[in-house]
Order: C-alpha cells, then structure tokens, then sequence
C-alpha cells in the first residue's frame, strides 16, 4: 500500500482554519501557485501526495494537493486551476486574502520505498504540482535511488508547469527529465507527443522501477499500460487518483471509487489494487 | 560499406535482423544529415526515400492556411521516419522537418520495394518491424485526439 496518511493537522477535521494568501504566482493563463500561511499557530508537515480542502468563503470547498517542498516549515504551497467557481474564487484570491484550510488528508507517495529502485515519475499537466513535493524530496537524496526520470507532458507549451524549475532539474545529472506536448507549433523544439511514448527515451530497469503517476485519468490508464508492458510490476505502480471529494475524512462517501474512498484510502492507490476498476466503465 | 553495414544493423529499427536481409538493406542506404529547421520531405512529394534517424530529433508537421503548420509529433533516435513509401501512390502526406541537427540513414524505397517484390522473406520481415510502428502511432494519435488535457467540467 502507499505510504499511511497523517492526521489532519486541525483538532476538528470538519472545521477550516484561515490561512492567509502570502503570495500568488502565476504559472499559466489560468493556473495559480498559492503560498499559505496561518493565521495562528505553525504550518504543520505534510507528506508529498496529500491534499488540502481550500474553502473560498461564502462559496465552497474543493481539494486541492499540496505542490511545494514538504520541507518547508514556513508556508503551504497550493497550484489550482480555475475549472468552477471555488477554484475559480481561489486563482483569484489576492495577496493578503484569508482562505478556509482544512487538511493534509489522504496517503502519500511511497517515496521512502522507493529508494534503492529506478524511480519513474510521470506527470500530466497539473497532474506535476502534486508530484512535485515528492520530486522535492527525491532530489534532496539522490543518492538512495537508482535511475531518477521525470517524464512530464502537457497540452501545448504554453500550459506546461514549473517550466523554470524542469530546465534546472534537466540540468541536473542526477535526474533526467523529459517533457513532451500534445500538439505544438514549429518553434517548439521540444518532444510532441503522448507521454507513454517517452518511456522509450529514458533508461530504467523494469524489475527494480517504481512508478509514480499523477495526471488525468486516461492518461493513466495508458501509461499504467505501457508499465506493465515494459515489464514493471503493477504492484510498484502508484497513480494519484481524482474523485469529487467532500468530507475529506470518509465519512459521506461522495468520492467512492470502489471499495476505497479517494479522500481517505488515496488519492495515491496501487495500481494492482484499482487496475480493474480503472479500465470500468463509469466508476 | 562495411562500416555503413554495422552501423545500419546497430540501429534500433533494425534490431536482430538476418544479416542476409542486412546486406540487402545496405545496398539501399545511404547516410544523410539534416540542418535544423531543413526538411527530409514535403506533404505531396514522392515518397522515394524513408529514414531511420541515428541522432535528432524530426518534427512531423501539418500545415493550413492562415495558421503555423501544426506539430503532430516528434521522432528521435532509433526511430523511424515514413511509412507512405509502402502505400499507393508513394507520396507523402505530411512535412518532416528536422528540429535539431539530425543524423539519418536514408533509404532508397524504390529499390526497396523492387527487393521486397523479388524476396517475400524480405518483405515479410520488413512488414513485421513497420506494423508495430504504425500501430504504436495510429494508437498515440488516438489518444492525443482525447485532449486529455483540456478543461475538466466545472
């Protein structure tokens, strides 16, 4: 399984506590990096994968991962896109506004696990923020995996993520990073094409790889596919999965996927345990 | 030509042919080098030559009026580049285009296609490496057609 959850850091997991918007980056035409901190008392930790409900007063609620370094104690690092009015209301949230927090919720990417293996980690379009604080802590210690790849693909160049920070990891020589477009004009000189197709481009042992994914969900269903063809273990595949979360707790069962409660039993689910239900019709 | 030879036979397209089959191939090939920017062919031309790239990267575009033409996909090391060379009426059906300096072996697909007429093993053994190709593509294409990335419902 992927690594436990921890305890929301509020007393009542129901009750949103106010943050407030330190600051706001723009990453694309319509996605935000928000930077959070607490009214009151200190930013607790967070493991990479988890979520928080972010609560645009007077509007509603919606999970939203956490996208910065779990080794920053001095803010919470949330990347939103503007899809409906509460997520729509928080990409507009100005510097100095207060937001409703309730969280971290759910389990976490198995990054302790994964060390002494090839890591691959797959990423597709906002799917890279709550990849990203694993990727954070991966690098921190390279040293204690194999081969590390980042393979990240977007819609167009102009929607891809954290684009200053792939070209400092693609430097690196302890990581290699791949990104690739589904459709792009000719003065794009990067990759076009899906994601799977880039598992060709990099080196990985598939007896010792393991995979995280996060991105939409055809996406990985496909490239769960193209793992298990490649030889990697279905049980060392780990995908982060989205469900229309509520409670955050398990409680109301609006995320239902199955037998598990995405809030609760996820996001990050092995891939051996929800294959069957991924490739079903209207889970 | 022995040199081509081993080199032809090491690329990945190529992967654990019969050496006879090998022989044959290289009396096809010649190697080539693309400029960035410089195109290995254009949509409408005859398709008389397809290429397995050594190093690079060519971008497959389409292109229409009034817009940049359209990069539906990128092939690198160790792929192929062209399949309209084995289809009636040989032309091609989009633009390659190399994006960096690129290294490719060209080759010849009219003599190609004569000893592929003349040694069905050959030909077999060339369908049996394409296909995979093709299919791969055809599938890739399909799922970039999801737009997977697009706007979720509110």
């Amino acid at each position: 399984m992927s690594a436990v959850a921890r305890a929301p850091a509020t007393a009542d997991p129901m009750q949103p506590a106010p943050w407030r918007v330190r600051a706001v980056r723009r990453e694309t035409e319509d996605v935000v990096s928000l930077d959070l901190v607490p009214l009151a008392g200190a930013v607790p930790g967070f493991a990479p994968g988890q979520f928080n409900m972010l609560y645009a007063f007077g509007i509603g609620e919606v999970p939203i991962s956490l996208s910065g370094d779990p080794a920053d104690t001095t803010r919470y690092v949330h990347t939103v896109r503007a899809v409906g009015a509460v997520s729509a209301a928080i990409v507009g949230a100005a510097p100095g506004s207060v937001l409703g927090l309730r969280g971290p919720f759910g389990s976490a990417w198995p990054v302790a696990a994964a060390e002494g293996h090839d890591l691959l980690i797959v990423a597709g379009g906002l799917g890279l923020a709550p990849l990203r604080p694993a990727i954070y802590q991966v690098l921190a210690s390279s040293e204690r995996f194999g081969r590390i790849a980042v393979l990240y693909g977007g819609r167009g160049p102009a929607e891809l993520l954290f684009r200053d920070e792939l070209a400092a990891w693609g430097a690196r020589a302890d990581v290699t990073v791949a990104v690739t477009v589904d459709h792009a004009d000719p003065s794009w000189h990067g990759h076009v094409g899906v994601v799977p197709a880039l598992l060709d481009k990099v080196g990985f042992d598939p007896a010792s790889t393991v995979a995280l994914l996060c991105g939409p969900e055809v996406m990985l269903r496909f490239t769960a596919t193209a793992l298990c063809g490649a030889g990697v273990a279905a049980e060392r595949i780990h995908l982060s999965m989205e469900r229309n979360m509520k409670c955050a707790v398990g409680l109301c069962g609006h995320c239902q996927f199955g037998p598990d409660f995405v809030c609760k039993d996820g996001a990050v689910l092995r891939y051996d345990r929800i294959a069957a239900r991924l490739a079903a019709r209207e889970i | 030509m022995e040199t081509l030879e081993r080199l032809l036979l090491g690329h990945k397209f190529l992967a654990g042919i019969d050496p006879a089959f090998g022989r044959l191939l290289v009396g096809c090939t010649r190697n080539l080098r693309f400029a960035p920017g410089q195109f290995l062919f254009r949509e409408g031309a005859p398709a008389d030559e397809f290429y397995l790239i050594r190093e690079g990267r060519v971008a497959l575009e389409l292109h229409a009026p009034g817009r940049p033409p359209l990069v539906i996909a990128t092939l690198g090391e160790g792929e192929l580049v062209g399949a309209s060379w084995l289809v009636p009426p040989y032309r091609w059906g989009f633009d390659a285009r190399a994006s960096t300096d690129t290294r490719v072996f060209g080759l010849d697909a009219r003599c190609l296609r004569e000893k592929c007429d003349a040694d069905h093993h050959l030909g077999y053994e060339m369908m049996r490496r394409l296909l995979p190709v093709m299919v791969g593509r055809m599938q890739a294409a399909r799922q970039q057609l999801l737009d997977v990335y697009g706007h979720p419902a509110a």
